[in-house]
Formats: structure tokens, sequence, C-alpha cells
């Protein structure tokens, strides 16, 4: 019987604490709760510590580390407490993101909308209307993945990848929103376009968001997406921020 | 005015590379950086310098380039036709580049990634914290024709100096160490995994290195239902079709695909170097093994520095030019050239 959390090494890379099997809002916060935690104990072996899902993954060399008493620290700051019932942290970020729905811009609104078992409108109002929370960033540089919607949502990734999907597309699969930092091919269908850019090299903040953040995806026209395309320099694509108390 | 490097022609593939990019994990950026880091350590040991400073890397074809100020250079990692203004360079040394010389390193002869280093390295704009071109992240780009790249100018000038060549460019032995997901698969699965003979399948790159084998594929029990989880660099990944990718240094940051194995940073630069087609066999070891494995590697790249000789004869004959006493004069002539040909291989296989 696994029990969690669960804590095993990735190579010799670091150590991995998991705090459940499959994505759950108690675990993401969890991990969150426990990434916090671990910075603030600041272990001279912790390299740097990045939140998946339902884990937290610190580096630490453990060529040279020594392991059992990293183990052993880390089984005593789980004990310290429930970390499934934490409050999620102060001072995060509501980001308010226009966006266009359907259209040739995100051509898979309607194909979406069908396997979520609704009709296009109403996939549009709910999730035009949903407020979601940055649950990782990864996979890309600076790239949310953003939950949890309602069970309607839970709809496969297709079986074929679309070749190519832009940056700033907004696409969903499993309960969650990804906003794509660049273009890929991608599984997930493409529901919303946007200009907001999640990885900004150019600037001297090149991440915007944060694990923790939220994020609302207000529909506008596509005359209204023209406008904010026409000054982007920022790639702040006309969203609004707010701090959350 | 700064002192530059002008790229002349260029293949697809060459781009600026250093040690790359620590801290980002969590913002979805991977290291990055050299693919054959061993390399750098070569070019650093050769020009007695940083091996974090910025050279060229170049995927199976260099190009030509002049410099506007006499300088050295250093070429190491995947061996390349090599010439200056038409005299045939040995690899794994450095040259004097003479300011208006045109250095052209052409096709790959040996492994896949090829290093052109340059005494003080390129001074392009740093970026969050490391030089590195990063395509899979948007940072920087390939070079094209017309470029020119800053160089941040010389400290030492030794040209004529020599690296014995290194032994991982054609696949071989990798030693591996379980991860966080080798408990999915079955252990007669990972019997068959250490058993299989791999080839180097031509589908492969910076972020990945695909592994073809016959017979059928590796698959972890409930395989496809794992959650998308952190992913390091050398991590063996298997896809849906059941083949390995070894996820080398521009990988993403997470993956949902099930992890058998992680390659030991030592073997890395072996993958990264096997060319299409080349052996590759896995071998688990403990996790006191792999330690103790890798801490030797460690101090056997810190002691490259003190290997670097003169180029006193034709060393491209000599496998292991410190077998041969440089310092003593005293080559035996019965002495097979070749017996030592291993010992010294700082990758190192027993």
């Amino acid at each position: 019987m696994t029990t969690y959390p669960m804590i095993r090494t990735v190579g010799l890379a670091g150590v991995l604490v998991t705090f459940a099997p499959a994505m759950s809002d108690a675990a993401n916060r969890a991990a969150l709760a426990f990434r916090a935690a671990l910075a603030g104990e600041d272990w001279p072996e912790v390299q740097e510590t990045s939140l998946s899902l339902v884990s937290v993954y610190l580096t630490a060399d453990l060529v040279v580390c020594d392991l059992a008493s990293l183990k052993e620290r880390l089984i005593t700051l789980l004990e310290t407490n429930d970390w499934y019932n934490m409050p999620l942290p102060e001072g995060r970020t509501l980001w308010h993101v226009p966006t266009v729905y359907g259209t040739d811009l995100a051509p898979q609104l309607e194909d979406a909308a069908a396997a979520a078992g609704l009709d296009p409108d109403e996939a549009i109002r709910q999730i035009s209307t949903a407020r979601v929370r940055v649950l990782t960033i990864g996979f890309a540089p600076g790239q949310p993945y953003l939950g949890t919607l309602d069970e309607a949502w839970n709809i496969p990734r297709q079986q074929t990848l679309t070749p190519s999907v832009p940056a700033g597309a907004l696409v969903s699969a499993v309960q969650q929103l990804v906003l794509f930092s660049a273009a890929t091919p991608t599984g997930w269908r493409h529901i919303g376009q946007t200009a907001f850019r999640t990885f900004r090299p150019w600037t001297a903040s090149p991440f915007p968001l944060s694990v923790g953040d939220e994020m609302t995806f207000p529909k506008v026209s596509r005359a209204e997406l023209e406008e904010i395309l026409a000054k982007n320099d920022t790639g702040q694509g006309g969203a609004e921020q707010e701090v959350l108390p | 005015m700064s002192a530059m490097l002008h790229v002349l022609n260029v293949g697809p593939q060459v781009t600026v590379q250093d040690m790359g990019r620590k801290g980002l994990l969590a913002q979805g950026v991977t290291r990055g950086g050299a693919a054959d880091q061993r390399a750098l350590v070569e070019a650093g040991a050769l020009l007695r310098q940083d091996c974090g400073l910025a050279v060229l890397e170049m995927v199976g074809m260099g190009g030509s380039f002049r410099a506007d100020i006499d300088t050295v250079i250093a070429l190491t990692g995947g061996e390349m036709v090599a010439d200056m203004d038409g005299t045939a360079l040995r690899w794994n040394a450095t040259h004097a580049f003479p300011a208006g010389a045109t250095l052209t390193l052409g096709a790959v002869k040996t492994g896949v990634y090829g290093y052109l280093a340059i005494a003080g390295g390129f001074d392009v704009p740093c970026q969050m914290g490391a030089r590195a071109t990063h395509l899979n992240a948007g940072i920087g780009m390939a070079l094209k024709a017309g470029d020119s790249l800053p160089l941040a100018g010389a400290v030492h000038q030794e040209p004529g100096l020599c690296l014995a060549s290194d032994r991982r460019f054609s696949g071989g032995d990798i030693h591996i160490v379980s991860s966080a997901q080798t408990d999915a698969f079955a252990s007669s699965t990972l019997d068959r995994f250490q058993e299989t003979l791999f080839a180097r399948d031509p589908r492969g790159n910076r972020q990945g290195v695909r592994l073809a084998s016959d017979g059928e594929g590796f698959f972890a029990e409930g395989g496809l239902s794992i959650v998308s989880e952190v992913i390091t660099e050398g991590d063996i990944q298997i896809t849906g079709d059941g083949a390995p990718y070894v996820l080398m240094c521009e990988c993403q940051t997470t993956g949902g695909y099930p992890r058998i194995g992680t390659v030991l940073p030592c073997d890395l630069p072996r993958v990264a170097q096997a060319p299409v087609g080349a052996t590759l066999r896995f071998q688990f070891l403990s996790m006191e093994d792999a330690r103790a494995r890798e801490q030797t590697a460690r101090l056997e790249l810190d002691r490259l520095a003190s290997q670097v000789a003169p180029v006193v004869r034709d060393p491209g004959a000599i496998q292991d030019l410190l077998g041969y006493q440089l310092i003593d004069g005293v080559i035996s002539a019965t002495d097979d050239p070749f017996a030592h040909t291993g010992e010294h291989d700082g990758i190192s296989r027993s």
C-alpha cells in the first residue's frame, strides 16, 4: 500500500515529494504550501525548488549530499502541518486576460464544447466567467496549467496532435486550461486566443505569472483583440491585474 | 570597437552555448547549455580558462569564420574536418587564429556535436544568467552567415597544446540509476531493458535521443495514466509506442510519459555524441555505486587541465599521450601504442 506524501529520488539530481497519485486540488495546495515552507528552511544542499501538479521537486547534488539526512529533515518538516488543508498564500495576483473564443483564431471551440456536452454559447459562457488558479508552471517557459474546471470539462486529449497552435492560445483538456508560451503541437483543444505572453525574455521580468495566481479569460471581439495586438510591445495582451488579499 | 568573430558560412544548427541556466526549473526552463558538457571542460583546460565561457556548438556541420584580432582557438567534442587557410588542423588542440585568417570547420567525422572555443569566450549578452542559446525556450537563435559575435578578449594565448582524444563518440555502455517511476515497470521489463542492444535512432536532438530496438516496447504497468511529473536531464522516457527516449539538456521541465531510469551525468556526453546507428546498452547501478562512479568521473574531469600537453609529434596517432611518459622522453619501441586505449578514458568504462 502506497502512502502519501511520498519521497522519491530523481536520478542523482534531486528529490520529489508527492502528495497524491493523481491531480487533486488538495494535493496541489499542499504542494504549494510545502514548497513555501521548504524555501523558508533554506537548507544548504537544496539548490532550487519547483512545483508540479501534485509534487514539490527540490534539486540537490545527490552525488555529494547526505541523502539520508535530507530525507529525515523532509519527513520532519512534513509532520509539522496538515499540508492538505493549508490556506492559499497572501499577495497573489488575479489576472484578467482578454480572449477571443472560437472563430478561425481558435477553431476547436465547437469541438471542445461538444466533447463537454455543451452548446458553444454555453461553453463560452462557462470558460469566460471561470476563475482558475495557476496549478503549476512548466513544460515550456512560464507556461501555466490552470484549474480546476467543472467536471463537464473533463474531456480527454485528442488522439492525434494538432500540428501547431500559436503562442497565447488558450487550450483545454482534463478539467484544465493551458495558456501556451510558444507555438507548439498539442493534443489539447484550441478554444480561445489571447495576446498575453507568458514568457517575455525581452523584459526585466520574463515570467509574469506565479504558481497560485488566479486568472479569468473575459470574452472580447476579434476587433478588440486586434486593437490590443497593435500595441502589445510588453506582451501584456490587454490584461488587467489586481492583488488578491 | 570590440573584437569580433565573423560568420562567413555556417551549418544549420550552430549556436552559442555554455554550461546553461540553473534556478529556472520553477519557471519552466531547463538547463540547456552544451549537449556535451565534457567538451566544454576540455576546451577550458586547453585554453587555460573558465570552462563556463561561451563557445560555439556545431551539430553535424561547422562553418567558416574569420576574426579581426589575433587570437587562439580550441577545437573539442566530435571531430570535424578542420583547416585554417587550407592547412589541416588537429582536433582536441589549440591553434593560433590570426586576424584575417579563415577557419573552416566541415562535416563531423566522429560523434555528433563539435565545439569551437576561443580565448576569452564569446561575449554575447547574458540572458537570465547565461549566454546559452535555448531554441526550445525561444532564447537566442541559430547562427547564420553574416552574423558577427563579440569576443571578450584573451587572457592566455597558447597555441599548440593538446589533450588525448576521448572515446565517447561511438556509443557503448551507459550507466543508469532508478528514478521516481522505475517502480512502475515490471522487473522482467527492467531486465529486458538492460539486455537490449539499442541503436541511436535518426530522431534525436538537443531535447532527446530516441533509441531503436528490435522486439516489443518497454511499457509501464498502467503507463499512460501517470500524472505529469518533473523531468531531469538524462531521464529515459518511454513514449506511447514503447520506445525509449533519453531526455537531453533542452528537454521540457515536465512530462506525462513514465521514466524507466536516469542516465548518470558522466555518461550523458556518450549518449549525446552517439552517432545515428551507434549501439547503446544500459546498466542499472545501485544509488551507492552510481554516486561512487559519478564522483570518480568528476575527479577525472578535474584532472584534465593537468593532462594538457604541448603537441610534440603527431599525437593523433597516439590514443593515450600520457602513457608515453613524455617527460622522460623514453618510448619503448616494442610497446603497442594502442594497448593503453581506454585506461585513461576520462568518461570511464571499466
